[in-house]
């Protein structure tokens, strides 16, 4: 790979097909990259799952321990999200702590479970105040082709879903593991979609060389009954409200052709 | 073509000074064919094009600009001087010389050293590159005595004065020496100390008003009451 | 503080009084840190924030200047006592992610373009909390920019809306934010109509946003007014005492 910078030519030419409605890939302005889900890849995870959104490649393991609950909220269990930018995805990608960009990718993630009450968390506490669950949600982004955080949002709902939780019983304020697994409980399925402003324009899934021609971003996660949950904008351009509007819409349909890749209903 | 301020109106970021056939000019943007402000100041309306005086700003160099500055740094080759820009300026030591550098023999720092004051002027400056100055014009070089001030940069014009009549009359009313630095930083040296209190006094209190109207009319009369308060006082 | 039974009273009230469609008492100064290039000061209820900007200025280090425009960098920073129990000075996640998405939100007022080269930094320290500090924050660092004379578009001023016991309310205290049922704050350049920051945290439906974020923008066009005589301030006493 030369270079993560998109030449000043191709850079025009992505924004002269935006404004004709097109792409440089061939696709629709509101169409996404092929999509493809594998779940629970990792057998040592409680929950796993890969996302491929074309090129863009992410891996989120779930586990689940034992802890100290929060002490504002003593009767439930915890949930923890984080992502990290592993230098093997792309050449800009650096080792180290998580930058800006890496602990954005892992809020807006867990602001759509959390804000949509994905995980009933209050059937995760084991004695109120002094034990609890811990969820450590952990996103591994593995190819960074753009529009990581649809492609993290959506692997981390496919490996919630998927999570077992081992059976346990107390002795003597011990937990003892017991044989057999049930689901985590989920109870709703929040889908990030994401939109790029490019010449005006809102295009949905950016990839790479799109997301560095934008002016802005927008993600807008939906839940399983259509309500929105959660909102970022990213970016250092700007929307027009009636571009806001419109990305709502759009966000809320295309979640749901999302969602029925995730859970068979 | 309507424009929606008064001459000399107060602006801040943001406001439609103007729409149509009007030209943006300083401190001003056009976007979809109106005109707004980018700073806080005063606007004007001249001949179809909208500026705004600005109250608020910082210097950004010019070439030719006469400019007072502080060494901060002797490198190999020159100097680095802090300019009170967003660029440090350099000073080359082949310029100053005027004869081709010695490295070997030329002590830099017995000429400038780290802390010393200049008056320079800019002789080149572009985008890709931080700007040069120039020390050899008679007026220019090393300065030995005097106070420095600093005022907001774009209130030197104000403080010059239509065709330099504010300048002129501090200077007569203080016997005071003025350097102004377009920069902002001004260099006042007078024979007695009181009398470089005085000018100090009458450019800081221009810097506050350069906004107000009468502005020559009452510097004047303040210091000549300041003059006459204090011969009071020694007799 | 524990969760008040009621977000809203009989009529239709909120905690403090004020009414759904209704600001906390705001005033801002501009101009208070010496040593800053700008600097303001913003009180929104019980919010107290200080903002300033240095700049534009050589980069440190060298190698993150760029050649064609300044950067924009900024830090959002909760003092210790500002909230109720004491916070670990060092910067959290949450204020990290904070930083960045301001970053976003000032970054389409500046031009930054006029000034390659160089960088400007933006300070906003929370002295005190109770909820919304983000926007109070955008709010008071487009003053201290503003302050610094650096060339802008438009001042950029934020205000979140939200929903409160069903209904949608302006201007959420922190009680509301964490109790409520959602928030959504949102940063504008009420001049030019472009929304630079917008969140949301919670549950909505489509009409339920997009009332909220109707209802956000006018709260912001409220304060924008208020930013602008804020700014004015110095120079509209200086010129009555003179010209009396």
């Amino acid at each position: 790979m030369i270079s993560s910078i998109v030449s000043k030519v191709k850079q025009k030419r992505i924004a002269q097909l935006v404004a004709k409605g097109k792409r440089l890939d061939g696709r629709a302005l509101m169409e996404y990259r092929e999509i493809k889900i594998e779940p629970s890849i990792i057998e040592r995870a409680e929950g796993s799952a890969q996302v491929h959104i074309g090129k863009t490649q992410v891996l989120v393991g779930v586990k689940i321990e034992t802890g100290e609950p929060f002490p504002d909220i003593p009767d439930q269990g915890v949930l923890t999200v984080n992502a990290e930018l592993v230098p093997l995805a792309s050449p800009t990608f650096e080792p180290g702590p998580p930058n800006e960009d890496a602990i954005e990718l892992a809020r807006i993630v867990d602001r759509g479970i959390r804000e949509s009450k994905a995980i009933a968390l209050e059937e995760l506490c084991i004695q109120p105040g002094k034990k609890v669950f811990i969820v450590f949600v952990d996103v591994y982004v593995l190819n960074h082709d753009g529009n990581l955080i649809d492609a993290s949002a959506l692997a981390a709902l496919t490996a919630l879903v998927n999570t077992k939780m081992f059976n346990y019983e107390m002795k003597n304020d011990e937990i003892v593991k017991k044989p057999g697994y049930k689901p985590l409980p989920v109870r709703n399925y929040p889908v990030a979609v994401t939109f790029a402003k490019i010449n005006d324009k809102l295009v949905v899934d950016p990839w790479l060389e799109e997301e560095h021609v934008m002016d802005a971003r927008l993600t807008i996660t939906t839940d399983k009954d259509g309500k929105i949950c959660s909102i970022q904008k990213g970016g250092s351009g700007y929307f027009t409200t009636q571009q806001i509007l419109e990305a709502a819409k759009i966000a809320k349909e295309k979640a749901a052709e999302l969602r029925k890749l995730v859970v068979k209903t | 073509m309507p424009t929606f301020f008064e001459e000399k109106e107060l602006v801040t970021p943001g406001d439609l000074l103007a729409e149509g056939e009007y030209m943006a000019g300083e401190n001003t943007y056009r976007e979809n064919g109106k005109i707004f402000a980018a700073r806080i100041g005063l606007v004007e309306y001249e001949n179809r094009r909208v500026r705004v005086v600005a109250l608020r700003g910082f210097y950004v160099p010019r070439v030719g600009d006469t400019v007072i500055g502080i060494v901060v740094e002797v490198g190999f080759n020159g100097w680095e001087i802090d300019i009170n820009a967003p660029y440090v300026a350099t000073l080359r030591a082949s310029d100053v010389l005027e004869r081709g550098y010695r490295p070997q023999k030329d002590n830099l720092l017995s000429i400038l050293d780290i802390g010393d004051l200049i008056v320079a002027k800019i002789a080149s400056y572009d985008r890709g590159s931080n700007p040069r100055l120039t020390i050899n014009e008679p007026g220019l070089g090393k300065v030995s005595r005097g106070q420095l001030i600093k005022v907001t940069p774009t209130k030197i014009p104000r403080i010059i004065g239509r065709k330099g009549s504010m300048i002129s009359m501090i200077k007569r009313e203080t016997n005071c020496r003025i350097t102004l630095g377009q920069n902002g930083l001004i260099l006042i040296s007078g024979r007695k100390p009181e009398d470089e209190q005085l000018a100090i006094m009458a450019i800081l209190k221009i810097e506050e008003e350069s906004h107000t109207s009468g502005l020559t009319d009452r510097i004047t009369k303040m210091l000549k009451k300041e003059k006459e308060a204090r011969k009071n006082v020694q007799t | 503080m524990s969760k008040p039974e009621k977000l809203l009273d009989k009529k239709g009230l909120r905690l403090d009084g004020r009414k759904l469609d209704e600001l906390r008492p705001i005033k801002m100064e501009v101009g208070i840190l010496a040593n800053a290039d700008g600097s303001a000061y913003l009180e929104q209820g019980r919010n107290k924030v200080l903002a300033a900007v240095y700049g534009p200025k050589e980069v440190h280090p060298k190698h993150l200047a760029l050649p064609d425009r300044a950067i924009l960098r900024c830090r959002y920073h909760m003092a210790p006592f500002s909230v109720e129990e004491r916070k670990s000075p060092a910067p959290s996640r949450r204020e990290i992610e904070l930083s960045k998405v301001i970053r976003d939100a000032l970054e389409p007022a500046v031009f930054l373009e006029y000034y390659p080269r160089t960088s400007i930094d933006i300070f906003i320290e929370i002295l005190q909390a109770d909820g919304g500090t983000r926007c109070a924050g955008i709010t008071t660092a487009a003053l201290a920019l503003a302050d610094a004379g650096i060339p802008m578009r438009d001042l950029v001023v934020a205000c979140a809306a939200g929903k409160a016991d069903g209904k949608l309310i302006l201007d959420l205290m922190d009680l509301e934010d964490k109790y409520g049922e959602a928030d959504v704050p949102l940063a504008m350049m009420p001049g030019i109509n472009a929304v630079t920051l917008l969140q949301m945290d919670g549950s909505l439906t489509l009409e339920e946003f997009e009332k909220a974020i109707e209802m956000a923008m006018e709260g912001c066009r409220k304060i924008y007014e208020v930013q602008k005589e804020a700014l004015k301030a110095k120079y509209v006493t200086v010129k009555e005492e003179t010209e009396e």
